[in-house]
């Protein structure tokens, strides 16, 4: 027992100081221990929602259950099937990265996309032909893969008769939730880049006809494969999660890889498939993703919680939902990304960002664990210390350090997990986003990588939002 | 123009290996070198020879993907320096490692100091619209708080207090200037002994003289709590007084538990009355208003229930040493920067002298009008809200007050001017060393002008503040100005040097 007011009157007092320098150093001419807040005003215009969404008392408890719900989750990557059989899509519909979109503003990636799906599905017989069928729409629908508890990186387009990965949480007695994603293709012209030439349908076509196969059969061999644990080593060995996944990708394959030479598959196609996952470095993208996704989908539908559960771009909008807000989603137009280029390719080549890979930096990995990842950095001309320094910025805005995911040279601190609405109005910190680049013209396929952020209009509209749905409002 | 030679350079490197985010940058590095037209520098991929097959570059032969692969397009006397380039980018990184960083920087937010540095306190002053939100948070990261930011809406201080209480939390404020928390001065605070009083406050200043009395007796100060201005309104009904009294209560330093508020609600004031019976110390309220003990007579009283003497308070110069002032026609003016201070000084003189405008005026009908001038007697607080928007609070930045004391000093009504002058941390570093050359040159005005001027100062300090409390009123009473610790003892002799009329 430690006294009224937690001890306050008998302990020497160490003070947290927001505001009036001279007060603070007051503080220090008294050899007070004083820590100094480096406050700056939130934007104009969002002073009475986040005094109304602070005010609320549900929030703390609230974001107590979301984010604890989150780090429970222990996603395992249980099956390889068809998008048919997962997903209820229907002949015509093509699910897509980010908030929902028309092809009337899709962009360049996202339509070579789409025609490349639709090509791969046959219901068009030419590039041009697809084109004019997504153009009219007749018999087409487009959905977030979101709204299909699924996750696609870059264009993020999902038709019938590609493969999934299907990851459910092992921890979950019996729980039904799944996350889904498509296998990764590879670097460069292929079809989340936006490319649709005879290479990438023809890859398409082996991942569905050989690779997705072959998996199904060494996943459901080996049992579930704990992808937590994964990830966890790969921050300990280089990896972010979201621009470099060589490390988890190896250890995937080290997993399944004996299962999948004693598939009874003829032995040029196993050399096949373990060529093509080994020379992907981003194949472990597709299973980290349904892995952040099934974690940050346990975190949904807690009124009161500030919460981010979703960062996704379709190219056009980028997009957040909270978990506040159920599935409304909160859009400002996607940024281009600060980077590096492949070849020949400049920044005017790039398409802005696209993807719904930005799940990886809302479950606390990819931007936000770019310390166990300097090489990241050195996408915008960084250093390490620069690693370092994004990594801590992220612990501002974030509601929790991940109890698995730890960053060796920050002595293991766990990652920054939780992206909290009102701590980003508040500081105007914005999340570190790494990222793939797409070329911005259809059918031209990967042009450089880099950093990005969310335009800020997506956390005040969040936040407005968060406001009307406090009790009394 | 003529045309530049063209070199195109294309090698396989072998027994190196670079990450390809190192390569991108690499080739970066080379592409920008003057002359140089196309780079590529990469790890020999599959995809990485079509890219050099799209770049227009001739295939290596017998390049893997563990071969680096160098091609460059530039003009010919580029080639060298684009080399030079791509040797320096692919050298390892720049020098210094991690060494500054690990994201040691600033926290951004209340709650992530507290949670860097273990904190136990929070003080939170920035802009009032602002307030709630830095508060809350230091709440909810287990931080009692202090709110010395004004202009806090009503309604959330009522929000900010209610949670304190749930959590055992104690909000002192908002627009609390003052408060002394296990020997530790936060706000405004003046450097006083430790001792067996304990101070719950809903005024600073009102606070800050009882300290100064109080030590000037040889008293000491356990803790001082502010509370706010509206903690004893009927809205807030003392939430944070009630905490302040059970933490006293509670607390083994304290021995004697003074309360300094304006009268409050009734039926606020029936629970803080109750909360002081049941307290088991001594409590001595000192509600200030008219009619009702001043703050001297109530630092006497905590003496008394201290069972120590009351002391002569000090002055400067020694009254024998003063030479006798005859009082003389004209007006009093004050000019405080403290609020309760100005109201206690308005308090006594009225009583002597009938009406005085202010701007904190005793009654609506005394109001002085924006031009802050009347042609009677009047004070103002310069440290009022409407006074201190967009500047710094006349206790730290003296001039507004300064100007007008020259321009009483021209006014051939003015018959003696009142002044408070408040040391302590927070404060100037030297407020006499800024007034006393401003009262030397109003006297002088006065004096040019054939008249006398006489000058009055409550001096609220002690001999421990930085600025040194015997030293300012000496250097106070040097320019002719009559010195007082107590605040009434100055208001009274102030008013004792103007004729009735």
């Amino acid at each position: 027992m430690t006294g009224p007011l937690h001890g306050l009157l008998t302990h020497d007092p160490v003070v947290a100081a927001a505001g009036i320098d001279l007060l603070a150093d007051a503080l220090d001419a008294q050899a007070v221990s004083v820590e100094r807040v480096d406050w700056r005003p939130p934007p104009a215009g969002t002073e009475a929602a986040l005094a109304r969404v602070m005010a609320d008392p549900r929030r703390g408890a609230a974001n107590h259950t979301a984010l604890d719900r989150v780090l429970a989750v222990s996603p395992s990557l249980v099956d390889v099937r068809p998008a048919a059989e997962l997903l209820d899509l229907s002949p015509g519909t093509f699910l897509h990265a980010g908030p929902p979109i028309e092809w009337a503003r899709a962009s360049g990636p996202l339509r070579g996309a789409l025609i490349g799906a639709v090509l791969f599905e046959g219901l068009a017989g030419s590039p041009d032909e697809a084109t004019a069928l997504l153009e009219a729409g007749t018999g087409i629908t487009l959905e977030p893969c979101h709204a299909h508890r699924t996750v696609g990186p870059m264009a993020g387009v999902v038709s019938p008769s590609m493969w999934l990965f299907e990851v459910a949480d092992a921890a979950g007695d019996g729980d039904p939730r799944r996350a889904y994603c498509s296998l990764n293709e590879g670097l460069g012209k292929v079809l989340r880049y936006g490319a649709y030439g005879p290479d990438v349908l023809d890859r398409l076509r082996w991942m569905s006809g050989v690779l997705g196969p072959l998996l199904q059969v060494a996943v459901r061999k080996h049992g579930p494969v704990d992808l937590g644990a994964i990830v966890a080593q790969m921050l300990q060995m280089g990896d972010e999660g979201h621009n470099r996944n060589r490390a988890g990708t190896l250890l995937w394959l080290r997993e399944v890889l004996p299962d999948l030479i004693d598939s009874g598959a003829a032995p040029a196609d196993i050399a096949a498939a373990a060529r093509f996952i080994a020379g992907n470095d981003h194949f472990f993208l597709n299973l980290g993703m349904p892995a952040a996704k099934l974690a940050l989908d346990a975190g949904r539908d807690v009124p009161g919680s500030t919460l981010v559960v979703a960062m996704a771009r379709n190219g056009t909008d980028f997009g957040i939902q909270t978990s506040g807000t159920g599935d409304a989603w909160f859009t400002g137009p996607a940024q281009v990304p600060d980077g590096l280029f492949l070849g020949g390719f400049g920044p005017a080549d790039a398409n802005p960002d696209i993807g719904d890979s930005a799940i990886t930096e809302t479950a606390g990995i990819g931007g936000f664990a770019m310390a166990a990842a300097p090489a990241i950095v050195r996408f915008v001309g960084g250093e390490v210390s620069d690693a370092l320094d994004a990594t801590g910025l992220m612990y501002e805005i974030t509601l929790a350090e991940h109890p698995a995911y730890q960053v060796p040279i920050l002595s293991f601190r766990g990652t920054p997990t939780g992206i909290d609405v009102t701590k980003v109005i508040r500081t105007g910190i914005l999340p570190q986003i790494n990222t793939g680049m797409a070329g911005r013209v259809a059918g031209t396929g990967q042009v450089g990588a880099g950093l990005v952020n969310p335009p800020a209009e997506c956390f005040t509209a969040a936040l407005s939002a968060l406001a009307e749905a406090t009790p009394g409002a | 123009m003529t045309e530049l030679a063209a070199a195109e350079v294309v090698e396989v490197r072998t027994g190196t290996y670079h990450d390809s985010v190192s390569l991108m940058q690499a080739s970066r590095t080379v592409q920008q070198v003057p002359g140089v037209s196309a780079a590529l520098v990469a790890m020999a991929t599959e995809l990485n020879l079509e890219l050099l097959a799209g770049m227009g570059f001739a295939a290596p032969q017998e390049a893997g993907p563990n071969d680096l692969l160098v091609a460059i397009r530039c003009a010919d006397e580029a080639r060298d320096a684009a080399l030079a380039a791509l040797a320096g980018a692919l050298e390892s990184g720049p020098a210094g490692g991690v060494s500054g960083g690990g994201g040691e920087r600033p926290p951004r937010t209340i709650g992530s100091a507290a949670a860097r540095s273990g904190a136990t306190l929070a003080l939170v002053s920035v802009p009032g619209r602002h307030a709630f939100v830095e508060a809350m948070d230091a709440l909810e990261a287990g931080l009692s708080v202090l709110v010395f930011s004004d202009g806090v809406p009503l309604a959330q201080e009522v929000l900010l207090k209610e949670e304190a209480a749930r959590r055992d939390l104690l909000v002192m404020g908002p627009d609390c200037g003052t408060a002394i928390v296990a020997g530790t001065g936060l706000g405004f605070a003046n450097v006083v002994r430790p001792g067996p009083v304990g101070i719950v406050a809903a005024s600073g200043t009102g606070a800050q003289q009882l300290c100064c009395l109080l030590d000037a007796a040889g008293v000491g100060i356990s803790h001082v709590l502010g509370v706010g201005g509206r903690d004893l309104s009927t809205e807030v009904a003392a939430r944070s007084t009630l905490q302040a009294l059970a933490a006293l209560s509670a607390d083994p330093a304290t021995e004697v538990v003074v309360v300094v508020s304006k009268p409050p609600a009734a039926e606020v004031a029936a629970r803080v009355q109750a909360a002081a019976d049941e307290l088991g110390k001594p409590v001595v309220m000192c509600l200030l208003g008219r009619g009702r003990p001043d703050l001297t007579a109530t630092a006497a009283e905590a003496l008394r229930t201290a069972g120590v003497e009351v002391p002569t308070w000090p002055h400067w110069p020694a009254r024998e040493a003063r030479e006798p002032q005859e009082p003389r026609a004209g007006f009093l003016r004050g000019l405080f920067c403290g609020g309760t201070l100005c109201d206690e000084a308005m308090i006594i003189a009225t009583a002597a002298l009938g009406p005085i405008a202010s701007n904190i005026p005793l009654q609506p009908d005394w109001t002085l009008d924006g031009t802050m001038r009347a042609p009677g007697h009047l004070m103002i607080d310069f440290g009022d809200d409407a006074l201190t928007a967009g500047r710094p609070h006349p206790m730290i930045d003296p001039s507004l007050r300064t100007e007008r004391l020259l321009a009483e000093a021209r006014d051939p009504t003015t018959a003696v001017v009142l002044l408070d002058v408040v040391l302590g941390h927070g404060a100037a570093p030297d407020p006499a060393g800024d007034l006393a050359p401003a009262i030397a040159g109003a006297r002088a005005t006065a004096a040019a002008d054939g008249r006398g001027l006489a000058v009055v100062v409550s001096l609220c300090g002690t001999e421990g503040d930085p600025q040194g409390r015997d030293r300012q009123a000496g250097a106070l009473a040097a320019v002719g100005a009559a010195v007082f610790g107590s605040n009434a003892e100055a208001a009274r002799h102030a008013a004792a040097l103007v004729r009735p009329r």
